[in-house]
C-alpha cells in the first residue's frame, strides 16, 4: 500500500515539474519574441506605440494563459491528487 | 488554521459553499460564487447607473469623469475590432469588463479573512473569488457563445449562416461540406471553452499561490505576498481586458461575411 502511494506521488511530482517547466519555457519564449518585436516596432515607429501597447498586453495575456492553466492543473494535482483516490477505494 | 496539514488547509479553502437544489450530485448550487457575484454586480452597476443617471452635459464631476473614462476606454477597444453599430456590443463589453474585474479583484482580499469572518457565524466553507469557480466563468462564456450564435443568425440570416457553416473555410464543393461543418463546430465550441478556461486557470493559479504563501511562517509572508499581489493586479486587469476584447472580437467575427 505504502509503496503504491510512494509510486503515485513520485510520478505525480515528476508530472507537475514537467507541466510547469515546459509551460514556463513556452510562455517565456513567446513573451520574449513578442516583447522584442514590440520594442523593435516601437523604435522604428514611435507614433504607433499607443496602438501597439494594447495589443501587446492582449497577446501577453493570451500567451500566458496556457501556462497559467497548466500551473492551475499542476497545483491541483499537488494538493488534491485525484489519482490517489484509487488507493482509498 | 493552525494544526491542519497543508493539503487540508488548501483543500478547505478551495471548497465551495454548496446548497442542493435537487437530487443527485449535479443539482448543486455554489452559493458563495452566486452571492459574491451578485453583490459585486449590484454594487458596480449600481454605482455606474448612478453616475449615468446624474450625468450632466456641463462640467462633469470627478466621479462622472471617471466613469466616462472607463466607458470610452472600452468603447475605443470595441471600435478597433468592430466597425458597425456598437449600441449593443459596447455596453456588453463594458458589463463584462467591469464585472469580471470586480470578481477577479476579490482575489486581493487576504485569503483567510472572509472564511475566518464567516466561520464565526457558522459558515464553514466560503470561496470569496467567483472567478476561481468554473461555474462562473462558464456561465459568462456560454452566454457569450449564445450571443455569437444569435448575432450570426441576425447578421447573415438563417440561410446565410447555414451556407457559411457548410462552405466557409475550404470552399463550396459538395465533398467539402462535411469537413467544413466539422471544423466550424469545433471552432464554435472552442470559443466558450477557451474563454472560460483561460479566466478560470489564471484566477485559480493565482489563488493557489496566495494560499501557498499563506502557509509560510508569518514573518516570511510579507515579501512574497506583496510581490505576488502586485503582479496579480496586472493579471486581474489583463484577464478582464482579454475576456472583454475577445468577446468583442468573436461578436465582430459573427458579423463578418465570408
Amino acid at each position: 500500500m505504502e509503496q503504491f502511494l510512494a509510486i503515485i506521488q513520485a510520478y505525480t511530482a515528476l508530472g507537475i515539474g514537467i507541466i510547469i517547466g515546459l509551460g514556463a519555457i513556452g510562455a517565456c519564449i513567446g513573451i520574449g519574441i513578442m516583447g522584442s518585436k514590440f520594442l523593435e516596432a516601437a523604435a522604428r515607429q514611435p507614433e504607433l506605440i499607443p496602438q501597439l501597447q494594447g495589443r501587446m498586453f492582449l497577446l501577453a495575456g493570451l500567451i500566458d494563459a496556457a501556462f497559467l492553466i497548466g500551473v492551475a492543473v499542476a497545483m491541483f494535482f499537488a494538493f488534491a491528487n485525484p489519482l490517489l483516490a484509487v488507493l482509498q477505494a | 488554521m493552525a494544526g491542519a496539514s497543508p493539503t487540508e488547509y488548501i483543500g478547505h479553502h478551495l471548497t465551495n459553499l454548496t446548497a442542493a437544489v435537487g437530487a443527485g450530485p449535479f443539482w448543486v448550487v455554489h452559493v458563495d460564487s452566486l452571492i459574491v457575484a451578485t453583490i459585486l454586480g449590484v454594487i458596480c452597476f449600481g454605482v455606474m447607473w448612478r453616475a449615468a443617471s446624474k450625468a450632466s452635459p456641463g462640467v462633469p464631476g470627478r466621479f462622472q469623469a471617471f466613469v466616462e473614462m472607463v466607458y470610452e476606454f472600452v468603447d475605443g477597444q470595441v471600435r478597433d475590432v468592430f466597425q458597425g453599430d456598437r449600441s449593443f456590443i459596447a455596453p456588453l463589453s463594458l458589463t463584462i469588463f467591469v464585472w469580471v474585474l470586480f470578481m477577479n479583484a476579490m482575489d486581493l482580499i487576504p485569503v483567510d479573512f472572509v472564511p475566518t469572518l464567516l466561520g464565526l457565524f457558522g459558515v464553514h466553507y466560503f470561496k470569496a473569488v467567483p472567478t476561481t469557480d468554473l461555474n462562473t466563468t462558464f456561465a459568462l462564456s456560454i452566454t457569450v457563445f449564445f450571443l455569437i450564435i444569435f448575432f450570426s443568425f441576425k447578421a447573415k440570416g438563417t440561410g446565410g449562416f447555414l451556407h457559411e457553416l457548410f462552405t466557409a473555410p475550404f470552399g463550396s464543393h459538395w465533398a467539402l461540406w462535411i469537413p467544413n461543418f466539422l471544423l466550424n463546430i469545433i471552432e464554435f465550441l472552442a470559443k466558450p471553452v477557451s474563454l472560460a478556461m483561460r479566466l478560470f486557470g489564471n484566477m485559480y493559479a493565482g489563488e493557489l499561490v496566495f494560499l501557498l504563501i499563506a502557509l509560510l511562517p508569518w514573518w516570511a509572508q510579507w515579501l512574497p505576498g506583496a510581490g505576488w499581489a502586485i503582479f496579480h493586479i496586472l493579471i486581474i486587469t489583463l484577464q478582464a481586458f482579454i475576456f472583454m476584447v475577445l468577446t468583442a472580437v468573436y461578436l465582430a467575427m459573427a458579423h463578418e461575411h465570408h
